[in-house]
């Protein structure tokens, strides 16, 4: 029995790569206003694998979800004109947004799995501007599904999944079941882009408006953050001329 | 491809084919070693870009389905600036008024509008108090109305105050400090509610022609070829807009305006276009140096009096002690050492400029080509099936430096002039592509030919021995008294790019070592302007002659691209062999300025458009 939906679950992040960012002079989080905002790398690389996955027919059905403020309905129209067929924009704003930490959103992903009763939920490893590396493992425990994290290969065999993963040592297979919960690793695939035509089409693809209440999820977050500082600015080196000198500079500030 | 000597061949020889294949292009006999000149053979290969190599003539691109989606629109413009979303609001408003359906797509190369936006600026509110009466209601990012204006000439340690006048074109009561990049943003906001379609991070790479010769639209970028010019797996066609009417605002130098006035012949009448590079950093200062509203300008050091080009400080008022300051210069500049950038840093050690920046932190840079050339310089605006807005053909007013309120009345003129023939039962048109001249005389009838006219004989009175203050002299006689109104027309110097004097006739430029507080390196300040662009595709900046770098530019201008470039795109490295120079172009550094198109001495240099949503990332610059 082919499976038939999948959930891809997007995050918006702050493109921190390139653009700049800054403090806020409040030390209470950084700069957003004004800052381009776009689709979390890995999760480009999660919805390229799902709509894969759906050109091979292994699957039916792809629904793009993704939780935050009005902008992410531009995230999730990027999802649609990749290839998924329809979307779920969870409303999170103003405070609550700022709050939002992986717990939420996997509560909130969990509940929307569950519902729309999903067999497989793909998510990118990690969000490019908290590098938190949470959300797709708390997903699967809430649901108390099996996950395959890091994948770099994703391939189905009946009910269950087949996933490469990435690790510290090099690659691990493992065979899960389905339902399941998988992360996208870098080499997972190369992301089609989304073209112009297709963004226009998505405009016609529904995006279905929840709140975090409707799927009775609580928003209280049990972490406060307390002060976000640039890093500190690189000293010069000091040169010195011999091994003694050396010696004696380590001596001098406490290294030995 | 790289031309390689053979063991086999004498490398004499090779050295006598290679200069006389550099001797035939452009050139001038020089004196070559013949060593030089057996390295220069030695090139690897820059430029893979397909309008330089077609790709019907490319093995690599056989089978390659090259098909375009195609879309109807009734008006597409190209370029999200205050003229291409002036234009758009101004048609859905007369839409709404009249009753009538009107499908009005933009496309921006910039992956959000504002994103390439830099100016400034300080905004005259004429052209936005017609377009929405009620922007203040709107919320329109207009923060800081102007309080003090201020301006000097600058000498390496004093300053001499010139008094801000009324009537003089630098004169800013009643304008607002803006951060243009804002306001383009809001424009943007404003366009969306009305209706029309904004495609951002797609860049309209070609223009379409209909069989009869008008313009039939354009074809977005292609996307998905890698940097060698082949066809990766994800390779994307662009997609085709067609429309009735193809309104062109690029913006200062625009690749696709440059295309059409050799097609349409637009540019026989008027002079060639002159230019300057604008350079910008954004500031927050310590708060007892703030004055929120003060406008600052000023001309002289440490430019020299024959190199047009100055400074401005804008403090604004939004919150946090921010200033907005810059430097311009002239790109008829004579001296191949001169480095905009790096007057630009010196000049910020000013003691009057150094005094207001001390203590504080710079987080944003960005720089961009801007017009001088005026009314002298303004082409035809309108063709079949398309016309120019905005910057591209030039609006700016060059002494007041201002051009966003002449670009945004640019693109409300162009759309009221395309309304009635666009919702028309029958276009009467003899081409496919609607011909629209009323837009042209509408022009000529309003506020922007009369301003541009009065102030048209400022820029080219520098002109002169005594450069600078000549130029001054002149502006406070006849402009200041008799407004403009003298019956003679003074030229420009030319072409920008023919201004160069060879290197060994000018004096390299000491410039000073950047101290990290108040002056900067390069590459941090490009690190600042947030640009970046997809690695693996081709480079955009490409050379119609690789070899002709190193033959022409590096041999005679001792390699201006090197100064010139506020980004640090182009740098001349040695060979690997060990013998000579080549010429690395680090395309993903570009923040599409487009000075090196306009000021290359060898007119080699052809920018295009990269992949969309690449180039910079300003935000509110």
């Amino acid at each position: 029995m082919s499976p038939a939906s999948v959930f891809v679950c997007l995050s918006l992040t702050l493109l921190s790569d390139y653009p700049v960012i800054r403090v806020k002079p409040d030390n209470s989080g950084v700069v957003t206003d004004g800052v381009k905002h776009s689709m979390n790398p890995f999760c480009e690389i999660a919805v390229e694998e799902a709509v894969k996955l759906k050109e091979k027919k292994f699957i039916k059905e792809v629904v793009a979800v993704s939780c935050g403020p009005t902008q992410v309905t531009e995230t999730i129209r990027t999802a649609l004109a990749m290839g998924c067929d329809r979307g779920i924009h969870v409303e999170v704003s103003g405070k609550d947004y700022e709050a939002m930490g992986p717990l939420q959103i996997a509560k909130i992903f969990a509940a929307l799995a569950k519902k729309e009763e999903a067999s497989l939920v793909i998510l990118g490893k990690q969000a490019i501007d908290d590098d938190c590396n949470q959300t797709g493992q708390m997903t699967a425990a809430l649901l108390d599904w099996p996950q395959g994290t890091f994948a770099s290969e994703v391939t189905i065999d009946g009910e269950k999944v087949k996933v490469v993963r990435e690790i510290d040592g090099g690659l691990e297979t493992i065979k899960i079941s389905m339902p399941a919960v998988l992360t996208a690793d870098l080499r997972l695939n190369t992301p089609r882009y989304a073209t112009l035509p297709n963004i226009m089409k998505a405009k016609k693809k529904k995006i279905a408006n929840m709140k975090p209440a409707d799927l009775g999820v609580d928003m209280v977050s049990r972490v406060e953050v307390l002060r976000v500082d640039e890093p500190p600015t690189r000293l010069a080196g000091v040169k010195v001329e011999t091994v003694d000198d050396l010696v004696a500079k380590l001596k001098a500030n406490g290294t030995i | 491809y790289s031309v390689t000597k053979s063991s086999l061949e004498c490398p004499f020889l090779l050295c006598i084919r290679a200069l006389k294949t550099v001797q035939a292009e452009h050139a001038p006999p020089q004196h070559y070693t013949w060593r030089r000149n057996c390295s220069s053979a030695v090139m690897p290969r820059i430029t893979s870009h397909y309008t330089i190599f077609p790709r019907d003539k490319d093995p690599r691109w056989e089978g390659v389905e090259m098909e375009r989606f195609a879309d109807e629109a009734d008006v597409v413009i190209v370029g999200g600036g205050p003229a291409g979303l002036s234009a758009a609001i101004r048609l859905k408003q007369l839409a709404k008024e009249q009753e009538k359906e009107l499908r009005v797509c933009l496309v921006e190369k910039a992956s959000q509008i504002g994103a390439h936006t830099l100016s400034g600026a300080c905004l005259e509110p004429s052209a936005l108090n017609e377009l929405f009466p009620d922007w203040k209601e709107r919320g329109a990012p207009l923060n800081t109305p102007v309080t003090e204006d201020l301006f000097s000439i600058l000498t390496e340690k004093y300053r001499i105050p010139v008094p801000m006048l009324p009537g003089l074109p630098m004169n800013n009561h009643g304008n607002y400090i803006v951060r243009l990049g804002h306001f383009v943003h809001w424009l943007g906001e404003q366009a969306e509610e009305l209706g029309v379609e904004i495609y951002p991070g797609y860049a309209a790479a070609e223009v379409l022609f209909h069989e009869d010769g008008s313009v039939k639209g354009i074809a977005t970028n292609d996307v998905g070829i890698a940097k060698d010019g082949s066809p990766k797996d994800v390779f994307e066609r662009g997609m085709e807009l067609h429309a009735k009417v193809t309104l062109f605002g690029e913006g200062c130098h625009g690749h696709l305006a440059k295309q059409l006035y050799r097609q349409f012949n637009l540019r026989e009448n008027c002079e060639p276009q002159t230019y300057a590079i604008g350079l910008k950093e954004l500031w927050v200062i310590d708060e007892k140096k703030w004055r929120p509203g003060r406008v600052e300008h000023s001309v002289g050091w440490p430019l020299n009096r024959n190199t047009y080009g100055g400074s401005f400080l804008y403090h604004l008022n939004e919150g946090e002690p921010l200033v907005a300051l810059g430097f311009v210069v002239g790109l008829d500049y004579t001296n191949p050492y001169l480095s905009p950038f790096r007057e630009f840093q010196r000049w910020k050690h000013h003691p009057f400029v150094a005094k207001t920046l001390e203590g504080g932190d710079r987080i944003a840079y960005g720089a961009r080509a801007l017009n001088e050339g005026g009314y002298q310089c303004l082409p035809k605006v309108t063709f079949p099936g398309g016309m120019l807005i905005g910057c591209s053909p030039g609006f700016m007013n060059v002494p007041k430096i201002k051009g966003t309120h002449t670009a945004m009345k640019s693109g409300m003129l162009a759309a009221e002039a395309i309304f009635p023939k666009v919702t028309a039962e029958d276009p009467a048109s003899k081409t496919a592509g609607l011909h629209i001249p009323e837009y042209e005389d509408n022009l000529k009838k309003s506020w922007i030919w009369k301003e541009l006219y009065a102030v048209r004989n400022i820029r080219p009175s520098f002109h002169n021995y005594f450069g600078l203050y000549g130029g001054m002299v002149y502006t406070g006689v006849f402009y200041w008294i008799l407004r403009g109104k003298e019956p003679w027309t003074l030229k420009h110097a030319g072409l920008d790019s023919a201004q160069l004097k060879p290197a060994k006739e000018c004096t390299p430029i000491e410039y000073p070592k950047p101290d990290g507080k108040l002056s900067f390196d390069l590459l941090s300040s490009v690190a600042l302007s947030g640009t970046n662009h997809e690695g693996d595709q081709p480079p955009h900046l490409t050379l119609k002659d690789d070899s002709i770098p190193v033959a022409n530019n590096l041999a005679i201008y001792d390699g201006p691209e090197q100064r010139f470039c506020p980004a640090g795109v182009y740098e001349y490295v040695p060979l690997e062999t060990g013998e000579g120079m080549r010429l690395q172009i680090n395309a993903q550094n570009c923040v599409h300025c487009k000075t090196c198109d306009i000021k290359d001495p060898s007119q080699n240099i052809n920018w295009v458009v990269p992949e969309g949503s690449g180039g910079p990332a300003y935000n509110g610059l």
